[in-house]
């Protein structure tokens, strides 16, 4: 005990008033946990008014979804003997502004009277909702989102088509309180009552309708015991509960899946920011040599030493972490103002300690896997040196117990990364990927070091000193590649990723997508509808295939509820799915296992499966799926697997049945249109949705741009974090700027003695801070380039273009960061007199 | 030349009253140039409360001599019993404890720390050591070198001769029973020197400690029982017997 107080004691004179020295570690660290902290902050606060916000979000306790048709009576008399019951419809629809007006796609919804159960709609003007939707001089009445009053150029009292039925715009929705975020809108909202639905006429055997129940139950009542009891009451029911568990699933999905990206680019920010608490630990110990000498000399023993500089290490830290969780504590609220209109709810303020806490620990853990080697190495200062004129710190390597000190922080880091992303494939991906780029770097720096020293000497003086400064002892150029590098590196791999992304979107995926997609065709319509379509001019090819929803109720006979889908491919197994049928292998499509189906085969149910799901599902051929399609069960065997190439945004459907199944089933039928030309597009959806009213038309250049906005968002976040990695690592350079000052300033006195003008001593370290830049942007590039090829050919699957604009921008940022930083630090250095620096010697 | 060393048989006769006993002591360093022979062959007697002064020129070997004596340097060969403890039996922990018992040291260059006050560097052997009173007895040590209203001054603040005054005042309070000096006056002026080689010897007759000085100053080195010379790594005189005769206050 007295040794760790004598150690705390020294550590605390030794630290009075030399938290300046340690401005790049602070920096450093601050930025890392601060990053992990706000992420993680951010996502709980998210995740808080989610489950703060569910029974409004889902319209009661329990939301009950079914898809084409409504719930048996005896369900829903059960239903209503149970709670309060609200209904209401949802479904796709093309409107019309007044007659020969616009058109456009809405998301529609009908609701009951008691709508809504949780929360209250708020209406601009503001009226009652009832009010809003009641029937006046036979017209009924709609409220509409403002976004397609600026659509259509509608104005509340305007009429609008939407079917059959001409609705009366009575206001415009200022918040819908069960309205969650989703990714996938086709259009804004309208929303009428249930009674004037059927007026649209659009509610058709087949056509793709949603009902939903939602039920607020007596309290108290156990929720899950509830749902269990209900499901096992309708077996074969087919359709989707939902409790305040999981009340926005897919966008809670979303949050996690973006806060384990962005918590792992925090983390490279925090590993870059390693890089300069190593070199922080480095300088501030070689600082203190002589001390460690001295009390080596006055009886302190190698344990004491280590003890105390680690205590001051540790108490950094806790400043450093200090800092960073205080600005990860301040950025929900900073997140709430920003999202404010956009997150379908408040943000709750609060000090989310657990991901604050979690970046603590990161904070710490970085700081002992970076700290240690340097303390460790400290204590082999040599006291006898007290007897030269020279202290100088040690150089090799620490003692063996501190190299194991060392691994046992890098495991332990490695283990929280497991933990912090709860993924295990994705941690490991990161670990290894992180490791990799650190052998990467350090052999690519060496090497080219090693090529450098080799090459014949330049006859230039200043060159001649720039190269040799890269690589004479002591050099600070690995530890500048390597931190610089890495924020530079994860800057390429995005920018790269997100180039290729929004080329996909834009560029290639238009070339072969279809123009329309038009959905709840009746099957009596084809005929018609094929005939039209075929008239227009510019139309080039017209596909459809019958459609009918199904959600998948067993895996190989065990009950979809027990089995743990690929994280992947989840969004398959969650909800319904489109099925389909055919007799021929569909255009597009490859079988990569199994054999495609004779024309003729008439037998048991037969499905061919997404090779992908197939794989995300642990299944494969002769394996059974058990599909409900409204409300009946059909097993069906896998008999092939398909390799699906969902970029060209064809018709591709993950289960394709075997003819003699879902033929009799009520279905409608969905077309997909491929136009030439503005004109002959415009033409498309202007006939179509004018002949039939009930098809409504999906533009597909709608939906691109749509996620082409998302991309843009995402890529602002990313983007965002990924430049903190980028500053840790200009943090780390200026770091070891300020640790060269001293070694520069006496070059330039020595120079300048031996005849050196201002204007050489300045070209050589333009030269070598230019070399320094260049070397970093080389290897920067070809790591990014390497990184970004890998996630967009091997993850998605799509073609990689390199973007010159990217690597140019690397470059760029290299070079005005090595120069820039370098040429301010060393400003001071040209500067300083001679005679001062001389008289001190 | 006969290079001159303490007699074995003589050295084992005085061994009950030694506190520095080397024989043949040898230190072979390796360099890019290869093998580099700094000391060879020293053999060495000092008796407890001796003043004794080490005299040479540049690269004689000296300061390794400290070095060795003070458990700083590991003898190549040969053995090194200082204040009873045999040092090559010794790991490098248990030096520092030899060390903090056993040794003061004062250098030419007073090697305080920077970032502590006066009455904090001269505590540090007592803190080091567990000793509860080590901020009353270094305030003590430091009124015993003149600097009582310098203590919570920091080495910056301090003037050379006051920093070296601080040293001795460390150097002194853990009461050693040998006391290392290498040129303790060398980066000091003439008068300020002279005050402080007076505090030294002064305290050394209070303390009885037994004192080891390096010094390039021949004038200084007579005020020793005992010169030392050395040259390439060698003693080159034969000591006096007056010279190992215990001095009494």
């Amino acid at each position: 005990m007295r040794y760790w107080a004598l150690a705390a004691r020294l550590a605390r004179r030794e630290l009075r008033g030399s938290l300046g020295n340690f401005r790049v570690f602070l920096a450093c660290l601050a930025l890392g946990v601060a990053a992990i902290a706000g992420v993680g902050s951010v996502s709980d606060a998210m995740h808080t008014g989610i489950s703060r916000d569910a029974r409004q979000l889902l319209g009661g306790d329990i939301s009950i979804r079914m898809s084409h048709r409504t719930m048996p009576a005896d369900a829903r008399a059960a239903l209503g003997q149970a709670g309060q019951v609200s209904e209401a419809i949802t479904m796709r629809a093309m409107t019309q502004s007044g007659q020969g007006g616009r058109r456009t796609l809405v998301e529609l919804k009908a609701v009951d009277g008691v709508y809504p159960l949780i929360g209250a709609m708020a209406l601009e003007p503001a009226i009652p909702l009832a009010q809003a939707l009641e029937e006046r001089d036979g017209t009924m009445g709609a409220v509409i989102d403002p976004s397609l009053s600026r659509r259509l150029g509608v104005a509340v009292g305007d009429r609008l088509r939407i079917g059959n039925h001409d609705f009366e715009i009575r206001a415009e929705i200022a918040k819908e309180p069960d309205r969650t975020i989703r990714f996938a809108t086709f259009g804004p909202r309208v929303m009428v009552t249930s009674a004037a639905l059927p007026r649209t006429g659009l509610v058709t055997e087949g056509s793709l309708v949603h009902y939903h129940y939602r039920v607020a139950l007596p309290k108290p009542t156990n929720v899950p015991a509830w749902i269990k009891n209900f499901d096992a009451a309708y077996p074969k029911a087919g359709w989707r509960i939902r409790s305040t568990q999981n009340a926005a699933p897919g966008f809670e999905r979303f949050i996690a899946r973006v806060t384990q990206f962005l918590t792992l680019v925090g983390l490279t920010a925090l590993l870059v920011g390693g890089v300069g608490i190593a070199n922080a630990v480095r300088s501030f110990l070689d600082q203190r040599t002589g001390t460690i000498a001295t009390l080596k000399c006055l009886g302190a023993p190698g344990g004491l030493i280590f003890t105390t500089y680690l205590i001051q290490v540790m108490v950094l830290a806790t400043v450093g972490v200090v800092i960073g969780s205080a600005i990860g504590a301040i950025a929900p609220p900073l997140t709430a103002h920003l999202l404010s209109g956009v997150f379908p709810v408040t943000i709750p303020l609060g000090f989310y300690w657990k991901p604050i806490g979690m970046a603590a620990l990161f904070g710490y853990v970085t700081t002992l896997a970076f700290a240690v080697w340097p303390l460790g190495r400290a204590r082999n200062v040599s006291a006898a040196q007290l007897f030269r004129a020279l202290v100088v710190p040690p150089d090799g390597w620490p003692n063996p117990g501190y190299i194991a000190l060392t691994a046992v922080a890098a495991l332990a880091l490695a283990a929280l990364a497991f933990f912090a992303t709860d993924d295990p494939r994705l941690a490991l991906s990161f670990i290894i990927g992180a490791c990799g780029v650190l052998v990467v770097f350090g052999g690519g720096t060496a090497l080219l070091l090693r090529l450098i020293r080799r090459l014949p000497s330049p006859r230039h003086p200043g060159l001649r000193l720039a190269i040799a400064n890269l690589h004479r002892p002591d050099n600070t150029t690995p530890s500048i590649v390597l931190s610089l590098g890495l924020g530079l590196t994860v800057l390429v791999t995005v920018a790269l990723v997100q180039f290729n992304m929004a080329y996909q979107i834009t560029q290639q995926i238009p070339k072969q997508a279809p123009s329309y997609f038009f959905i709840d065709i009746q099957p009596h319509q084809v005929e018609p509808f094929t005939t039209l379509v075929r008239s227009i001019s510019g139309v080039a090819k017209l596909e459809h295939t019958p459609m009918v929803r199904g959600r998948i109720v067993r895996v190989a006979g065990v009950p979809i509820e027990q089995v743990k889908p690929d994280k992947d491919i989840a969004w398959a197994v969650n909800g319904d799915r489109g099925l389909t049928y055919a007799t021929h292998l569909p255009e597009d499509a490859k079988v990569v296992a199994g054999d495609w189906w004779p024309e003729d085969y008439s037998g048991p149910p037969l499905i061919s499966f997404d090779a992908n799901v197939a794989r995300g599902l642990g299944v494969g051929i002769g394996d059974t799926i058990t599909l409900n399609v409204l409300g009946r069960e059909i097993t069906a065997t896998i008999v092939n697997l398909r390799h699906i190439d969902w970029a060209t945004l064809g018709m591709n459907f993950v289960f394709v049945f075997a003819p003699g199944t879902l033929e009799a089933a009520p279905h409608s039928v969905i077309s997909a249109v491929y136009a030439e030309g503005t004109e002959a597009e415009e033409a498309v959806q202007g006939l179509v949705t004018e002949r039939f009213p009930n098809i409504s038309a999906i533009r597909v250049k709608d939906a691109l741009e749509n996620a082409n906005r998302i991309l843009d968002a995402v890529a602002i976040a990313v983007r965002t974090t990924a430049s903190v990695t980028l500053l840790a690592g200009i943090f780390v350079l200026a770091g070891a700027v300020v640790a060269g000052q001293h070694r520069r300033i006496h070059d330039a006195v020595i120079l300048k003695v031996l005849g050196a003008t201002r204007r050489r001593v300045l070209f050589s370290y333009l030269v070598e801070y230019a070399i320094l830049g260049l070397l970093t942007a080389i290897v920067a590039s070809a790591v990014g380039t390497v990184l970004g090829y890998f996630i967009i050919t091997e993850l998605m699957r799509a073609e990689f273009v390199v973007s010159a604009m990217a690597i140019g921008l690397t470059v760029s940022i290299a070079l005005l960061s090595t120069i820039g930083l370098g040429l301010f630090g060393t400003w001071r250095a040209l500067g300083m007199k001679a005679a001062p620096l001389l008289r001190n010697k | 030349m006969t290079i001159g060393t303490v007699d074995p048989s003589q050295s084992r006769h005085d061994a009950a009253q030694s506190i520095v006993d080397l024989r043949d002591v040898h230190l072979n360093l390796r360099s890019a140039a290869g093998e580099v022979n700094i000391l060879r062959g020293i053999s060495l007697d000092i008796r407890a409360g001796a003043t004794v002064s080490i005299v040479g020129p540049s690269g004689a070997g000296k300061s390794t001599l400290m070095m060795i004596v003070s458990g700083l340097e590991s003898a190549s060969s040969g053995q090194v019993q200082v204040a009873g403890h045999d040092l090559s039996a010794l790991g490098e922990d248990a030096l520092a404890e030899f060390r903090r018992d056993n040794i003061g040291i004062v250098f030419q260059a007073f090697r305080l720390i920077p970032t502590m006050t006066a009455m904090e560097n001269v505590a540090i052997p007592l803190e080091l050591a567990g000793t509860g009173d080590a901020f009353g007895q270094a305030r003590e040590s430091l009124g015993r070198v003149g600097l009582a209203d310098r203590v919570q001054h920091y080495p910056d603040q301090l003037s050379g001769g006051e920093q070296q005054r601080v040293a001795i005042a460390r150097a002194f309070v853990s009461k050693p029973a040998l006391l290392l000096a290498d040129e303790p006056t060398g980066n000091l002026d003439r008068t300020t020197g002279d005050s402080v080689v007076e505090l030294l010897f002064d305290l050394q007759t209070r303390h009885g400690t037994t004192l080891v000085l390096i010094t390039h100053d021949e004038i200084l080195a007579t005020r020793c029982d005992r010169i030392i010379r050395m040259a390439d790594g060698l003693i080159l005189a034969e000591p006096t017997s007056s010279d190992t005769t215990l001095k009494t206050a």
